[in-house]
């Protein structure tokens, strides 16, 4: 499936270890929004159908609150959940859910984590007619992993 | 003029899976129009499968198409596009900075666990 997000860590810590910062609520405080403020609030009841509830700040001085309902815990490698802002995040994410999942691997030297989050079927989706697009749809092709390359097998090495 | 087909987002990312489509697409953003033989030349598949990969593009709102006595334009529709862009970087700027945070905080246990580990085994 592409229709996602995936972003990959390498982490030099055990798969346990990444496990449980993601599913107790002492780890989640201590990672969770993108600037390095502490978490306002955090539940997290990880079990299939268990909820979480992360309230954050963030630098610009807004909270927000993302929700959820776990749908896979299968402790030390994968997890998946629901998303959504019950409050803040972005207007345009209000009211709509997606899908996010954590899968975790073992490497050499400690862990490799997969993150994906893909949107769920939307309901109105608002066009947007901005029209500075092409260096968008760029990024996105390189994010998808571009055009097939003819065939250049100029790989040899001496 | 333009028969702009709202896409849901799903099947924008549907049609962009695949590399015939991304490569259509490219090719419509360089050259703005082109007939559907123009477009189907330089692939090595037949015209029909071309004609379906344009009908996934097309129902994903990507593309637009126009008849013009015999031959029939194609346009690349940028407005899905744009929505998925959107989305995807919304996301990216919440999550890359917040996994990072994750990584150094699961490293820090990892070294906790380590010295207690060894103060446990040690002499």
């Amino acid at each position: 499936m592409t229709t996602s997000l995936t972003l990959v860590r390498r982490i030099a810590a055990r798969p346990a270890i990444v496990f449980e910062a993601l599913t107790s609520a002492d780890g989640v405080a201590a990672w969770w929004g993108p600037d390095d403020l502490p978490v306002i609030l955090a539940e997290v009841d990880a079990r299939v159908g268990g909820a979480y509830r992360v309230r954050f700040g963030t630098a610009d001085g807004l909270e927000h609150e993302a929700v959820g309902e776990f749908l896979e815990v299968a402790a030390p490698n994968r997890l998946a959940m629901t998303w959504a802002y019950a409050f803040g995040g972005e207007p345009e994410e209000l009211g709509r859910t997606s899908h996010i999942e954590f899968d975790i691997k073992s490497i050499d030297g400690g862990a490799e984590l997969t993150f994906t989050q893909s949107r769920l079927k939307n309901t109105a989706s608002v066009a947007s007619h901005d029209r500075g697009w092409s260096g968008a749809f760029v990024k996105l092709v390189r994010i998808l992993g571009g055009p097939p390359e003819d065939a250049n097998p100029d790989t040899e090495e001496a | 003029m333009v028969n702009y087909q709202q896409g849901d987002l799903d099947r924008v990312f549907a049609a962009l899976g695949d590399p015939t489509r991304r490569a259509i697409l490219a090719r419509l953003e360089r050259e703005e129009s082109l007939s559907i033989g123009a477009l189907a030349a330089p692939f090595a598949i037949k015209l029909p499968a071309v004609m379906k990969h344009l009908d996934v593009l097309g129902h994903a709102g990507l593309i637009t198409r126009s008849k013009h006595g015999r031959t029939v334009d194609v346009r690349l529709s940028p407005d899905p596009l744009k929505e998925a862009t959107d989305w995807l970087a919304r996301y990216e700027r919440f999550w890359s900075p917040t996994l990072d945070r994750l990584a150094a905080h699961a490293e820090a246990k990892e070294a906790e666990a380590r010295a207690a580990e060894s103060k446990g085994t040690g002499e």
